[in-house]
C-alpha cells in the first residue's frame, strides 16, 4: 500500500510535541508516548530508525534539533514516508527562507499546519512543489525572491498547475533578462588502504540549475557522456568525435524530465521549474581523478611516543588550487603533548575530536606539503586497549574541476517567443567522505 | 522575517479559556483570527480546548481563507468529542462544497472525510457525489482520495451510492494527478474487501503506464504499487511492462525507484530467456546502487530491500560489493546492513577483499560491530570452502589483538568452523588455548570447552586446561556446566587414564549431587549408567560423529521471500516479516466501533427520503455483520458436544476408575480448545486439546470430533519426550466415537516422566491412534503457567533475600511491546488464579513496577518484577531464577497470560 503515515510528529529534543498531524485514524493520539518512553528515553535511539513498538511502527529522522516522527499501523511505504519528510523538510525551509529547526516550527505553526494538509491527504503525499504551493499558500511569514504576487488573492489557475502535467512550474513568467546557471557539483568518495590502495572510490555528483526564463521554455542538455554521444553520432549517423568521453554509472533526474525519452534517444529534455532546483544526480566509479594523495607514516614508537608524517600531494593542474583544505589525523585518547612543522599552512591539536587539524587555505596544484608532528602519549599503568587508529579525514574544494572529466556540451533552450538565453557553467569538486587509513 | 507565531503560545494572567472566548466573539475580524491562532497553539500544546468548540464554529463562515483552514483543523480534531455540536459546522461545508473557488471546494470536501462523525458522514454524501464530477482537477483529485475515507468509515455508504463507480471512472481521467489519487484509493478499498474491486485488465494497465509518465513523483509510486500486483499473461507481456517500467529506475525520488524495482522483479518471474534476466538485472544495479547515496535512513530502508533482492537474484549485485563497504561516519544500523550483505555477496573472487574489510571492521570502537565483523569472518569461511584458511588466519590475527571481546567472539565461530570441516584446522587449537584465561562469557567458554573435549586426544594437556575450568564448576552458568561435562566424559573415553578418571568422579558427583539444575544432573546420570555398564556403548554415542553444518546466511525460504520481495519498499520488507505478522487488521477494531452502525443509519435514513426507494438499509447490514462474524476465529469454534456421549464418557471413567484417577473433573466449560489436529488433516478426526491446571493437577483436555463416516474407537495417546517430562498419568478414556459425534476427556498428566535433552522448548509432540486410521502426529505448545505450583507465594522479605541471594547472571528480561495493562485489579486476578503471586508493587517515574513470584515443581522459584506504564502499550519483564534456562518458557507463557 502506498499509504505513507497515519499521524506525523515533530518533536523537540526533549520529546515536547512542536506539532502534529493525524492523517489516519488507525493510531491513538498518544502513540507518541510510547515513541518517548520506548525510544527517546532508552539506549534505542540512533540504533534504528524504524521501530515497531506495539501495533504501531515509527519512521524517525532527526533534522537539526528536531525529531520528525511518522506512526503507522498498516503495512506502510517506508520509503516514501522517508522521502515525504525530506522533501516536506525542503519545503518548509523554501518557506521560512533556510532555517529548520524548532524555533522556526514555533514561529510559523500556523503555516506548517496549513502546508500539511496539502501535501498529504489521508497518508497519501501529493504535490510538495514548493513553487506551485508557494502559489496560493501564503502567509506573512513567507520569504521568497519569486512570489511576487499579492497574497490574499489566490492566482486563478494554481489548481490546475497544482495537478498539471508540468506540475512545477507556473504560467506567465517574464523575466528581462533570461538566464540560466549551472553549478556541477561533484563530491569524491574514496576509502584508501593504509598502503594507498583504493579500496573504494567513487563521484557522486549533482548538477545544480537556476533558471530566470520566460514561459514554457524547453531546455535540452548535452553533456561528454559517452552513452549520450553514442545515440547522437548513431541518430545523426556520423562517427563521434574523439576526445574524452565519461561513462556515468547511473543516473537520476529531477521530475520535470522525461524519463521515456531519456531512455530512447538519451537526451536530457525537460521543461525547468523556476528557480533553483536539482536537476540530475549522477555517479561514477571508472577514470576518476583524485584531487589529492594522501600518504601517512604512523610510528609507534614505545608506549608514550609516537611520529606522524603526512604528506598531501595535489595532482590537479597547476595553474588550480584548492580552496578549505582541512587534514585530520588521528591520534589516541591519551594525547598528552604534540608538537609539528608544516611546510603549509597550519597545524592545530584538537583534544575534543582526538585529531590533528592540518588546515591550508588555498593548496596549488602539483604541490605536496607535508606535516609532522611528535606526540606523546600519558603512560598508563594498565595494559591499555590497542589504540584503533581510525581512518585520516580530508575537507576540500576545488573550483573548475571534475574529479570525474564530466563537461557540459550544450544547454539549449527553446521557447515560442524565441527570446536569446545567457547561460553559465560552473564546475566545483569537493570532498565527500574522503578517508584514507593509517 | 520569518513568522512570529511563537507569540500564540504566550499564556495571560486571566483565566485563559474565557478569555479567549471573549476574543473568539470579538467583532473585530483580526483579533478572531489570533484568537482562532490561539486557540490552535494551545490545541498543539495539548491543552484542552474543546470547551470553545461553538465559539470556534462561529467563525467558520468567513472569506478568509486562512482562517477557515484553521476552524477546519480545530474541527477535525474535537468533532469525534463533540459530535452534537459538530453538526452545526455542517451548512457551512456543505455551502463551501459549492464555492466558486476550486481550492474551498475542495477544503470543504476533505475537511468533512476527515471528520469521523456519523452524522457529518451523512452530509458528506451529496458534495462528494459532486465534486468527483467537478469540473477542477483539483477537486476531483481531493475527491478520489474523499472516497476511500469515506470507505473506511463506513464502507456500505460507499457501495450503496455508487461511489466505486465514480471512482472506477477517474481512472480514465484526463489528469494525471487525479488518476493517480484514483488509483490509490482504489488499491486501498481493495485491500480492505474481500470482493473484487479493483481488477486491473490489460487496458487498464497500458492506460496506467501510460500515465505514469505525466504523474508526479507519488502518483507514480501509487500507480506502480498498484499495477505490481498485476500478473503478465506471457514473457511477452510482461517483457512490454518492463520495458515502460524501467525509465522509472532513473528517478530521483527513492520510493520511485524501489516500486519500479519491485514490479520488474515481479514481473520477471515469467521470463525465461536468461539473456532479457541478465539485461534486466543489469539495469536495475545502478540505481540499486545509488540509493545508497541518499539519507542515511533511506540507506537503511534500501539496505533492507537488497538483502532481500540479493537473495532472490544474486547476479544483480555481485560486481558491487565495494558500495556496502561502510564508510567510518555511516550510523551503525547502516553498517550492520551493509556487513549482512557483503557475507551474502561474498565469493571466491572477491573473498580477500572483503576478508580486508572485515579486519579493519574487527578493530573499530563499536563493541556490537566489532562483534558482527568477526562473525562474518566465520561466517565466510563456513560459506566458502576454499577461502576457509584464509578466513582462519585472519581470525587468529585477531586473536592475536588480545582484545577481550575480539578474542571470544572468535572462538565462538572458531568452534562452528571446526563443526563445518572436521580434522581440517586444528592446529590451531594451540594458539585458542593461549587465551584460555581470558575468556568471561558463557558462550565463548562453552566453545572453547567444546573445542578441548572434541579434540582431547590431540591436545597434550586437555586434562590439564579442563581442571583448570573445573575448579570453579557450581559457579558457571548451566551453559557451561553442561559443556564441561561432556567434554570431560569425551576426554575420559578418548584417555582412561588416572588423571581423567579423578577428573570425571568430581564432575559427575557435582553435577548429580550438588546441583539444581535438572538438565544437567539429567545428563549426568545418562553419561554415569552408560560409562559404568557398558563403556563401549558410551564411546559409541558421545564420540558419534556429528552431522556437518551448512552455510546460514541465506535464511529466509523461498516462500517467505517471495512474498517479501512482493512488498519492496514498505514495512515488511524491513521488518522481513509477512505483513500479517505485525498489521493488526484495524478492521476487527473497527467492527465493534460500527456495532452501533445500524442505528445511526436508521436515523440518515429516516432524514434523506432520497434513500427510502434503496435496499432496506438494516437487513443488508445485518447479512454483512454475520458474513463477517463467520470469518471471525472465534466463530470456528466446535458445535456443542453431543451430550449423549459425554454422559458415556463420564460413565465409562467411573467403571475404569481402577486404572485413571477417581476423582476425575469434568471438562470445564472455559473458551474453546484450539484445534491442533484439523478434520482436513485427519481424514475426518477433528482433535482440539490443550494443557490445564485443575485442582493443583496438570490435566491434558482434549476434544475428538468425529466427522468421518465410520465409528472410530480404541483411541490410544503417547507423548514424546519434552522439556517438562510430560506424559500420561494412565490410559487415554474414550469410548467408541459415533460417526458425527464428539467427545471431550480430561487425561490427567505427570511430570518428569520422559524428559528430552537440550535446551527447554515448549514443543510437545503428541501420537494418537485409534482402531481404524492411522496414527495421527501434531505438536502442541506446553503453557508453563500450568505448572506454577500453589506454594509459589513468598513473604516480602522472603523474596527479597531470594531475589539477593541469586547473582545477576541469573536474570534475564523481556520487553514485550504490544502489552498493555489497564485494568491492574483484574490482571493481578487472573495471575493469582494461575498461582503467580503478586508481592508488591512500586512506582518508578511514570512506570508501575509489579513483583511476583511463582514456583515450578520441584521446587524452583522465579521471581518476576514487571515495568509498565498503565494504559500505554509496552512492558518489560525481569525474571530471577535458579534455572534461567527455563526464563524464555516463562516468558511464552506471561505474554499469553496477559493477553487473555
Amino acid at each position: 500500500m502506498p499509504v505513507a503515515a497515519s499521524a506525523i510528529y515533530f518533536l523537540n529534543l526533549r520529546g515536547d510535541v512542536l506539532i502534529n498531524r493525524l492523517y489516519r485514524d488507525d493510531v491513538g493520539g498518544n502513540m507518541v508516548d510510547a515513541f518517548r518512553t520506548h525510544i527517546m528515553q532508552t539506549k534505542e535511539l540512533g540504533t534504528c530508525p524504524v521501530r515497531q513498538i506495539g501495533g504501531c511502527s515509527f519512521f524517525y529522522m532527526r533534522i537539526s534539533n528536531v525529531y520528525i516522527v511518522i506512526v503507522v499501523s498498516s503495512n506502510a511505504n517506508v520509503a516514501c514516508a522517508f522521502k515525504f519528510v525530506v522533501e516536506a523538510v525542503a519545503l518548509f525551509k523554501s518557506y521560512f527562507g533556510g532555517a529548520f529547526d524548532e524555533d522556526a516550527i514555533r514561529n510559523n505553526f500556523v503555516l506548517i499546519y496549513e502546508l500539511l494538509d496539502e501535501i498529504m491527504d489521508f497518508g497519501y503525499p501529493q504535490n510538495l512543489s514548493p513553487e506551485i504551493l508557494k502559489l496560493y499558500i501564503t502567509q506573512e511569514g513567507v520569504r521568497s525572491p519569486f512570489s511576487s504576487k499579492p497574497s490574499d488573492k489566490p492566482v486563478p489557475n494554481a489548481t490546475l498547475q497544482v495537478t498539471g502535467a508540468v506540475g512545477w512550474r507556473r504560467e506567465g513568467l517574464v523575466y528581462k533578462k533570461n538566464e540560466v546557471f549551472l553549478d556541477i557539483v561533484e563530491s569524491v568518495n574514496l576509502l584508501m588502504s593504509s598502503k594507498g590502495s583504493v579500496l573504494r572510490c567513487d563521484v557522486t555528483g549533482k548538477i545544480l540549475m537556476k533558471c530566470f526564463l520566460s514561459g514554457m521554455p524547453d531546455l535540452k542538455l548535452g553533456l561528454n557522456d559517452k552513452i549520450g554521444l553514442e545515440k547522437e553520432s548513431q541518430l545523426k549517423s556520423r562517427p563521434a568525435k574523439s576526445g574524452k568521453t565519461i561513462e556515468l554509472d547511473d543516473v537520476t533526474f529531477h521530475q520535470c524530465v522525461n524519463l521515456t525519452r531519456f531512455n530512447s534517444e538519451k537526451t536530457v529534455s525537460f521543461v525547468p521549474p523556476d528557480g533553483e532546483f536539482e536537476l540530475m544526480k549522477y555517479r561514477i566509479t571508472e577514470g576518476v581523478n583524485l584531487p589529492f594523495r594522501v600518504l601517512p607514516t604512523i610510528k609507534e614508537l614505545g608506549r608514550t611516543h609516537m611520529e606522524v608524517n603526512v604528506k598531501v600531494k595535489s595532482v590537479f593542474g597547476a595553474k588550480m588550487f584548492a580552496l578549505g583544505v582541512v587534514i585530520k589525523i588521528p591520534v589516541p585518547k591519551q594525547t598528552a603533548k604534540t608538537s609539528f612543522q608544516v611546510t603549509s599552512g597550519r597545524a592545530k591539536y584538537n583534544a575534543s575530536i582526538d585529531c590533528i587539524v592540518w588546515k591550508i587555505r588555498k593548496f596549488p596544484g602539483q604541490t605536496e606539503p607535508t606535516m609532522s608532528a611528535e606526540v606523546e602519549l600519558i603512560s598508563t599503568m594498565t595494559e591499555r586497549k590497542p589504540w584503533t587508529r581510525p581512518p585520516i579525514q580530508m575537507e576540500f574544494q576545488v573550483p573548475m574541476f571534475t574529479a570525474s572529466g564530466l563537461r557540459v556540451r550544450f544547454l539549449k533552450v527553446w521557447e515560442k517567443s524565441g527570446y536569446n538565453t545567457v547561460e553559465w557553467v560552473r564546475y566545483i569538486t569537493k570532498a565527500g567522505s574522503y578517508e584514507i587509513r593509517c | 522575517m520569518s513568522g512570529h507565531d511563537s507569540k500564540y503560545f504566550s499564556t495571560t494572567k486571566k483565566g485563559e479559556i474565557p478569555e479567549l472566548k471573549e476574543e473568539l466573539n470579538s467583532q473585530y475580524k483580526d483579533k478572531r483570527k489570533d484568537a482562532v491562532k490561539k486557540v490552535i497553539a494551545a490545541m498543539t500544546v495539548g491543552k484542552d480546548v474543546s470547551s470553545l468548540f461553538t465559539d470556534v464554529v462561529n467563525c467558520m463562515q468567513t472569506e478568509n481563507l486562512e482562517l477557515k483552514k484553521l476552524v477546519y483543523l480545530y474541527l477535525i480534531n474535537y468533532a469525534k468529542s463533540q459530535p452534537d455540536l459538530a453538526i452545526l459546522a455542517v451548512n457551512t461545508f456543505v455551502k463551501d462544497s459549492q464555492d466558486p473557488n476550486p481550492l474551498i471546494r475542495a477544503l470543504a470536501v476533505r475537511t468533512m472525510g476527515c471528520i469521523r462523525v456519523d452524522k457529518i458522514t451523512e452530509y458528506l454524501c451529496d458534495p462528494l457525489q459532486r465534486c468527483l464530477k467537478d469540473d477542477d482537477p483539483y477537486v476531483r483529485k481531493t475527491a478520489a482520495i474523499c472516497v476511500a475515507k469515506l470507505f473506511d468509515i463506513n464502507a456500505e455508504l460507499v457501495e450503496d451510492r455508487g461511489f466505486l463507480e465514480s471512482l472506477k471512472d477517474l481512472i480514465s481521467d484526463n489528469n494525471p494527478m487525479v488518476v493517480a489519487n484514483a488509483v490509490a484509493a482504489l488499491a486501498e478499498i481493495q485491500e480492505n474487501s474481500s470482493r473484487p474491486i479493483f481488477e486491473i485488465t490489460s487496458h487498464t494497465l497500458s492506460k496506467l503506464l501510460t500515465a505514469l509518465n505525466e504523474c508526479t513523483e507519488w502518483g507514480q509510486v501509487f500507480i506502480l504499487d498498484a499495477l505490481s500486483r498485476y500478473k503478465a499473461e506471457d514473457a511477452r507481456e510482461a517483457e512490454n511492462i518492463m520495458e515502460r517500467v524501467t525509465p522509472r529506475l532513473q528517478h530521483a525520488n527513492c520510493a520511485v525507484v524501489l516500486s519500479a524495482v519491485k514490479m520488474i522483479l515481479q514481473q520477471m518471474e515469467l521470463i525465461t530467456s536468461t539473456d532479457v534476466v541478465r539485461n534486466l538485472c543489469k539495469k536495475m544495479a545502478p540505481p540499486l546502487v545509488t540509493l545508497l547515496s541518499a539519507e542515511p535512513e533511506i540507506q537503511y530502508v534500501a539496505l533492507r530491500n537488497i538483502n532481500l533482492i540479493v537473495q532472490k537474484r544474486p547476479t544483480i549485485l555481485a560486481h558491487e560489493i565495494k558500495v556496502f563497504f561502510c564508510k567510518y561516519n555511516d550510523p551503525i544500523y547502516v553498517k550492520m546492513e551493509k556487513l549482512e550483505i557483503m557475507i551474502k555477496l561474498a565469493s571466491d573472487r572477491n573473498i580477500d577483499q572483503v576478508l580486508l574489510e572485515f579486519k579493519e571492521y574487527a578493530t573499530e570502537v563499536d563493541v556490537d560491530f566489532v562483534r558482527k565483523a568477526v562473525r562474518a569472518i566465520g561466517r565466510c569461511a563456513i560459506k566458502l570452502e576454499r577461502a576457509a584458511e584464509r578466513c582462519i588466519s585472519v581470525l587468529l590475527e585477531l586473536i592475536k589483538i588480545k582484545v577481550n571481546y575480539v578474542v571470544q567472539e572468535a572462538i565462538i565461530v572458531i568452534k562452528d568452523i571446526f563443526r563445518r570441516y572436521p580434522n581440517t584446522y586444528e592446529s590451531i587449537i594451540a594458539t585458542l588455548c593461549e587465551s584460555l584465561d581470558t575468556l568471561d562469557e558463557p558462550e565463548a567458554k562453552a566453545s572453547m570447552i567444546w573445542i578441548i573435549g572434541e579434540y582431547a586426544e590431540r591436545i597434550d594437556n586437555a586434562d590439564e586446561l579442563l581442571e583448570s575450568f573445573l575448579e570453579n564448576f557450581p559457579e558457571e552458568p548451566a551453559q557451561v556446566q553442561l559443556q564441561l561435562l561432556t567434554a570431560t566424559v569425551k576426554l575420559f573415553l578418548k584417555k582412561p587414564t588416572e588423571g581423567p578418571q579423578q577428573m570425571i568422579q568430581a564432575v559427575l558427583n557435582n553435577a548429580t549431587v550438588e546441583t539444581d539444575n535438572p538438565d544437567l544432573r539429567d545428563r549426568a546420570y545418562i553419561y554415569w549408567r552408560l560409562l559404568s555398564t557398558d563403556p563401549e556403548a558410551a564411546k559409541d554415542v558421545v564420540l558419534a560423529e556429528k552431522p556437518v553444518i551448512g552455510d546460514d546466511s541465506n535464511l529466509l525460504d523461498s516462500s517467505l521471500l517471495d512474498e517479501l520481495l512482493a512488498n519492496i519498499a514498505t514495512l515488511s520488507s524491513v521488518y522481513h516479516k509477512p505483513p500479517e505478522a505485525f498489521v493488526t487488521r484495524a478492521k476487527t477494531a473497527q467492527r465493534t466501533d460500527e456495532e452501533d452502525y445500524p442505528e445511526g443509519s436508521d436515523a440518515g435514513y429516516s432524514e434523506s427520503p432520497s434513500q427510502a426507494g434503496g435496499a432496506s438499509p438494516p437487513t443488508t447490514s445485518d447479512a454483512h455483520y454475520s458474513a463477517q462474524r463467520k470469518l471471525a476465529p472465534g466463530s470456528a469454534s466446535p458445535p456443542p458436544p453431543a451430550s449423549v456421549p459425554d454422559l458415556l464418557g463420564d460413565l465409562i471413567g467411573l467403571d475404569n476408575s481402577a486404572t485413571g484417577p477417581v476423582d476425575q473433573p469434568a471438562a470445564p466449560a472455559g473458551p474453546p480448545l484450539p484445534i491442533l489436529l484439523p478434520a482436513s488433516a485427519g481424514q475426518g478426526l477433528q482433535i482440539s486439546a490443550q494443557l490445564t491446571r485443575l485442582d493443583s493437577q496438570v490435566f491434558y483436555s482434549l476434544l475428538f470430533e468425529n466427522n468421518t463416516q465410520i465409528t472410530l474407537d480404541g483411541f490410544m495417546i503417547q507423548f514424546n519426550k519434552n522439556t517438562f517430562g510430560l506424559a500420561a498419568a494412565g490410559p487415554l478414556q474414550v469410548q467408541p466415537l459415533q460417526p458425527g459425534s464428539a467427545v471431550n476427556t480430561l487425561l490427567p498428566m505427570v511430570v518428569f516422566q520422559n524428559m528430552s535433552q537440550g535446551p527447554p522448548s515448549s514443543l510437545l509432540q503428541v501420537a494418537v491412534k485409534n482402531n481404524q486410521q492411522p496414527v495421527w502426529y501434531f505438536n502442541d505448545k506446553i503453557p508453563m503457567h500450568v505448572f506454577f505450583t500453589d506454594d509459589g507465594r513468598m513473604e516480602r522479605a522472603n523474596f527479597l533475600e531470594t531475589w539477593r541471594s541469586l547473582p545477576d547472571s541469573n536474570e534475564v528480561s523481556k520487553d514485550f511491546p504490544a502489552i498493555v495493562l489497564t485494568n491492574v485489579e483484574a490482571v493481578l486476578e487472573r495471575l493469582a488464579a494461575t498461582n503467580m503471586f503478586f508481592i508488591a508493587k512500586r512506582k518508578h517515574a511514570n512506570q508501575d513496577v509489579f513483583y511476583f513470584s511463582t514456583k515450578i515443581p520441584r521446587g524452583i522459584p522465579f521471581l518476576i518484577e514487571l515495568t509498565t506504564v498503565i494504559g500505554s502499550p509496552g512492558l518489560k519483564c525481569a525474571v530471577k531464577t535458579p534455572n534461567i534456562d527455563m526464563a524464555p518458557l516463562f516468558f511464552e507463557a506471561l505474554e499469553t497470560l496477559l493477553k487473555e
